[in-house]
């Protein structure tokens, strides 16, 4: 195979070169085996970096190039669709002695292991084959996951493009957490006003099959062909049949509280989450109907006129062929009872933002009135503290993005609605980055005469009918004390509780805050590792409405990138069998997660449309008959050699 | 014996999908670890034959390290629960030959884990000095 090896060592600016000894590595390799020619260059990713690269492979005749720079990661699909007009891809490989080397190591030692990872993928080079990508074929519909309002974007811009969707919706109503806010930052729009058209255009649009109530169980295969399992579970009401007339609420004798008006509002065991919740169908909560499981009582369905409802409903596995998948499955409010040094938010008078969101709201449940939950009345002060949960590495580290924004417009709402109210606001920086956010937050700190304190809150307490609420005001550096009559913690950010074990359906890694990995910080914010899966909204990391909505319509192009084509392109790196030799023991079978290793006259075959090349076959065969393409024994045998 | 001025040799079997992306990660967050830690790449930890163990030790190295998906996670789905099981057959056959099994050590390392990897490295070699070269000269 190569014979003629050029080497490419980036300096990355400083990134590698004000580590590693970028010349001497260069001079090193000049007169290894197989080494034709080595170089270097500031960035070897830029244009006339890659210029370069193809200038010397005509120049000095290379067949094969080994580019020293970043991760793989990050430029190995850049660099082997250059070297694709001159040869086969798999005679471009990239050692990583950026990541992996000058980043984490210090002076002499990072020069010589860079040798090291640099002559270790030599040897890895020397045995590549070349290759041709497998073509499989693409699903040509999209699973989405979540119908907040990031999966809505996703789904209208998928579906506007001519192709099928299918959204699943864990609730019984799409909308997600939009639904329940009041107003939005920085403009004040009714958030109801500008979400409900979009949850109608989606039921009502002929590509998207909507499915409210319904859970994903499993999901297997790979970009262009994954399968996908569905429990549709049991509303107990036909959604066609059901008129949304109310009999069936009116009827119900079961009181239990309202999820959506975070369980500060009353509702029946037969409800619709929220008048305008989409599909527009009651549902019976399983838990507290006394109808379902002992005859007991039948009073929704003899009150009911169209007949929808049929407690013998049962659930539904549906299984789904989809050619990528949008996970779009928002964020859950980090858990105050986890937060000791405010009471651990028990008291009635001291509520979550989205309690007072849901206050602020004309259909909440107070009607719109803003009261101290304790007493009904009017408060008179408010105390508002922003990072409870984030921001103190006690609980989340991070900053939860959107905290800073809407307590301004907590507090001026507030004040519009209380105009002799004092409102108080505790933070730690203020962080308006959006367009129109720093004017937003000017208006209310000068207009609106709401006093912000910079400092953290030590303590809440009751005492008699207040909220005692201890804290510092760092820029006077002077203790702070307020009486209040109602506390509103702007709580953290976290991924939804469900995130971790659809993650792991998926296939991708969740962080501490559980939020989705994505492939690249930077370059790569909406795919994940694996591909054919795209992150939208908050289940990637906490934003605000119109980065949700972005990043919602970014994956919907990626995925319409998929979708434009007829056949897909596989990695080729399948595990092929020795046939002369295999024994026929049939270990590989047994092992393969994809079944892609069958039987054939007796001995084992690689089906190669259905490996994806993990190598558990090869490690696990006891004759050492199975390759891996291009990770092979021999290679992996001549890297050890090498680095030790 | 004082071994404490040897610099062993570590080889890192990184799986794609999570330990090599989680060493990516240790280098983007910039935490330092010592050098003496070289990686190989596979495709997922059930790649690695027990062979490739046994060559690392032959050839000359201290200590042999596995880096793979948490259990759950792995990109192919169960590859890493082999490796776990190789891991642990592996230990009884190193102690046989004579050679400390805690010179082999399995971790699983997510694409998020980078401070994780780090420390792990760090501890790792650190664990190795003390053992001290697998040949004495």
């Amino acid at each position: 195979m190569a014979r003629r090896i050029g080497i490419f060592v980036c300096h990355c600016g400083v990134n590698i070169a004000g580590v590693v000894d970028v010349e001497r590595v260069a001079e090193e390799l000049r007169s290894y085996p197989g080494v034709a020619f080595s170089t270097t260059y500031q960035y070897m990713c830029s244009e006339p970096g890659q210029n370069l690269i193809r200038q010397k492979i005509e120049e000095e005749n290379l067949d094969a190039v080994i580019i020293a720079a970043c991760s793989p990661a990050m430029h190995e699909e850049t660099f082997r669709n250059v070297c694709k007009d001159y040869f086969n891809a798999y005679r471009c490989e990239m050692a990583n002695i950026r990541e992996q080397c000058s980043w984490v190591h210090d002076g002499e030692e990072a020069t010589e292991k860079a040798i090291k990872i640099i002559k270790a993928t030599i040897e890895k080079l020397r045995g590549n084959e070349d290759l041709m990508p497998i073509l499989v074929p693409v699903e040509k519909k999209c699973l989405v996951i979540g119908g907040g309002i990031a999966g809505i974007q996703a789904a209208l811009d998928i579906a506007d493009a001519g192709y099928k969707v299918i959204l699943v919706e864990k609730e019984a109503s799409i909308g997600g957490r939009m639904a329940q806010l009041s107003e939005t930052f920085p403009t004040l729009d009714c958030s109801q006003c500008i979400l409900t058209p979009k949850m109608v255009a989606v039921a009502r649009h002929p590509n998207i099959k909507l499915m409210a109530y319904s859970e994903i169980i499993d999901i297997s295969g790979y970009i262009g062909n994954f399968d996908v399992k569905i429990l549709k579970k049991p509303r107990y009401v036909d959604e066609v049949a059901c008129t949304v007339c109310g009999d069936c609420e009116d009827a119900c004798p079961v009181i239990v509280p309202n999820e959506f008006d975070m369980e500060k509002k009353p509702r029946k065991a037969i409800y619709i989450p929220f008048p305008q919740a989409v599909p527009s169908t009651y549902t019976i909560d399983r838990e507290a109907c006394l109808g379902l499981a002992p005859l007991t009582c039948a009073q929704c369905k003899e009150a009911c006129e169209a007949n929808a409802i049929d407690y013998d409903m049962q659930p539904k596995i549906i299984e789904e062929k989809v050619g990528a998948i949008i996970v779009a499955t928002g964020y859950d409010l980090y858990d105050k009872n986890k937060l000791v040094e405010y009471g651990y938010g028990e008291d009635d008078d001291i509520i979550t933002s989205l309690e007072f969101e849901r206050m602020l709201s004309a259909s909440g449940p107070t009607g719109g009135h803003i009261i101290k939950p304790s007493t009904g009345e009017t408060p008179k002060k408010v105390v508002f503290i922003q990072c409870a949960g984030s921001r103190d590495v006690q609980h989340m580290p991070y900053c939860s993005s959107i905290c800073c924004m809407y307590t301004a417009k907590h507090a001026l709402l507030y004040k519009h609605h209380v105009p002799d109210g004092e409102a108080y606001i505790f933070y730690i920086d203020i962080r308006a980055t959006g367009k129109g956010y720093e004017e937003f937050i000017t208006r209310v700190m000068e207009e609106e005469r709401i006093n912000y304190i910079r400092g953290k809150v030590a303590k809440i307490f009751r005492e008699g009918d207040k909220i005692v609420v201890w804290g510092v005001d760092t820029l006077t550096g002077k203790k702070v004390e307020i009486k209040a009559d109602l506390v509103v913690l702007a709580m953290a950010i976290v991924g939804k509780k469900e995130t971790r074990e659809l993650a792991k359906l998926l296939k991708v890694a969740t962080d501490e805050g559980r939020f989705l990995k994505e492939s690249h910080p930077k370059l790569k914010p909406v795919e994940a590792l694996s591909r054919g899966i795209y992150f939208a909204g908050c289940a990637q990391a906490p934003k605000d409405i119109p980065a949700a909505v972005a990043q919602a319509s970014a994956a919907a192009s990626k995925v319409l990138a998929i979708f434009a084509k007829d056949k897909l392109e596989k990695d080729p790196l399948v595990a092929v069998v020795d046939e002369e030799h295999c024994s026929g023991c049939g270990v590989c079978i047994s092992v393969c997660p994809y079944g892609a290793m069958t039987w054939q006259n007796g001995k084992a075959k690689c089906i190669e449309a259905l490996c994806e090349g993990c190598g558990t076959c090869a490690a696990a065969c006891p004759s050492n008959n199975i390759e891996m393409r291009n990770y092979k024994d021999e290679q992996i045998e001549k890297m050890l050699e090498v680095i030790i | 014996m004082n071994y404490k001025n040897f610099e062993p040799k570590i080889i890192a079997f990184l799986c794609n999908w999570c330990a090599y992306a989680g060493a990516d990660m240790a280098g983007t967050s910039r935490l330092k670890y010592p050098a003496n830690v070289v990686p190989i790449k596979v495709m997922c930890s059930g790649r690695i034959d027990p062979e490739f163990v046994i060559d690392a030790f032959e050839k000359g190295a201290d200590g042999v390290f596995i880096g793979g998906c948490h259990p759950g996670d792995c990109h192919y789905v169960n590859g890493n629960i082999r490796t776990r099981r190789r891991v642990a057959m592996m230990k009884k056959l190193l102690e046989q030959m004579g050679i400390n099994p805690r010179r082999l050590r399995l971790e699983w390392i997510s694409a998020t884990e980078g401070a994780k990897f780090a420390k792990v490295m760090e501890e790792f070699v650190n664990e190795i000095r003390e053992i001290g070269p697998l040949r004495r000269k």
